[in-house]
């Protein structure tokens, strides 16, 4: 290990110059603070517990998901009738009404951005475990994949408030949120604290242990 | 294995931990990591006093919203206005009331919060002044609610019900959807302006010059 970054994937580590990298200001700290001086941010060279807090979030975002999409989102009541519209539902109303983009975008931040996150959260994790020498540039985009979208789920959840603040005082209908919207808020918080639990620096020492 | 002592142009990749030694950046350039490609470095002290000045016109902005009308509709004789607040307070009935709370955290307090954060740890190293106490501790907070502010998928929200209820109702943005729209905009435009790095590096040498 020379740490003159050739190759770019075999780059010196903060850990293995003996200092501590500090995730909030970047500074190398000493490794016995365990404060960061410039910053205060507590420090740690490898969040050890960092994995059980991803599974323990991913477990309660994947186990919120499921009444998302079961219970109704919206109830819509006109004179004398209640129309209840699950997640689907609502995706394939707005595509009758021919808004396929907005359905589209409904559709991929409410179902397919949390699958696909679950999918990811899990494959991470999976791949920190058990190393089988995975390839890092696909791993390293997938992390930042998840990082950055994550929170565009919650598009759905804002929609509802908005039409159910709208829609209430009219004599043509009043909508009002239905339990899914608090089950998918919840889903979403919880899948993000799991992105954010994970300590990606644990990824790349595996990948550069798998590597020649 | 070596061990090296701490020293303070060494820099740490958040995202990897790959060490790294940093001269000053120029002004308008990027150092990146050589492992990962994450922005290290950026910007120098003209980017400091423009995330400032950004900051506080998106807290004026803020005012606006909160209270004036957001979106305005209309069926017949009949109209009804919401604002920012209304819609946080749409979900306070029964057991949904802790979503109201999440909602209002998410598009109001956390944003607002951010910025006002951001201007107390920036505001006086822009003007030259050393820095005001807890400034640290506003700028790590800063940082820890940011992935927390979701203001610009409220407004891509917002376009979704505009066109949930385009054949229901006529509806009309008022001064507040304007304001959110340009909050978007600016958060969007500073956020690249200035890394934690440098962010760091300007108020420990504002502190120690002090």
């Amino acid at each position: 290990m020379d740490g003159t970054g050739h190759g770019a994937l075999h780059a010196l580590t903060a850990r293995e110059a003996g200092l501590i990298g500090c995730r909030t200001c970047t500074r190398a700290c000493a490794p016995e603070d365990a404060l960061c001086p410039r910053c205060g941010a507590p420090l740690a060279s490898r969040d050890v517990t960092s994995l059980q807090r991803v599974w323990a979030w991913w477990l309660a975002g994947v186990l919120f998901f499921v009444p998302a999409n079961v219970w109704p989102m919206l109830i819509t009541s006109t004179v004398g009738r209640a129309q209840e519209a699950t997640i689907i539902g609502g995706v394939i109303e707005l595509w009758h009404y021919g808004a396929y983009v907005v359905a589209i975008i409904v559709f991929v931040a409410s179902i397919l951005i949390p699958v696909g996150k679950f999918i990811a959260i899990a494959y991470l994790a999976l791949a920190v475990q058990f190393p089988r020498g995975h390839r890092p540039g696909p791993l390293l985009h997938l992390f930042e994949f998840v990082e950055f979208i994550g929170r565009w789920s919650m598009i759905d959840v804002f929609v509802v408030a908005i039409l159910a603040a709208l829609v209430q005082f009219s004599l043509l209908a009043s909508i009002n949120p239905g339990l899914a919207a608090i089950c998918f808020a919840a889903s979403v918080i919880f899948t993000m604290l799991s992105a954010l639990s994970f300590d990606s620096r644990r990824l790349w020492d595996r990948i550069d242990a798998a590597a020649p | 294995m070596t061990s090296a002592a701490p020293r303070d142009d060494l820099v740490c990749c958040p995202v990897c931990d790959a060490l790294h030694t940093l001269d000053a950046t120029p002004e308008g350039r990027r150092a990146r990591c050589i492992r990962c490609n994450t922005v290290l470095s950026s910007g120098g002290p003209e980017a400091m006093m423009r995330v400032v000045l950004l900051a506080s016109a998106s807290l004026i902005l803020m005012t606006i919203v909160i209270f004036f009308p957001f979106l305005q509709l209309r069926q017949g004789v009949f109209t009804a206005k919401a604002s920012v607040f209304d819609t946080v307070m749409s979900f306070s009935q029964g057991v949904m009331a802790p979503l109201s709370l999440a909602v209002g955290l998410f598009i109001i307090v956390l944003p607002v919060g951010r910025l006002t954060l951001l201007i107390w740890a920036l505001g006086p190293l822009s003007f030259g002044t050393s820095p005001w106490p807890g400034a640290r501790f506003a700028l790590r907070w800063a940082e820890r609610i940011r992935p927390w502010a979701m203001a610009e998928i409220f407004m891509i929200g917002v376009a979704v019900a505009l066109v949930k209820l385009a054949d229901l109702a006529t509806l009309t943005m008022g001064p507040a959807f304007w304001s959110f729209a340009a909050i978007v905009a600016i958060t969007a435009f500073q956020d690249t302006q200035l890394s934690r790095h440098s962010i760091w590096t300007a108020l420990d040498t504002a502190r120690s010059t002090r």
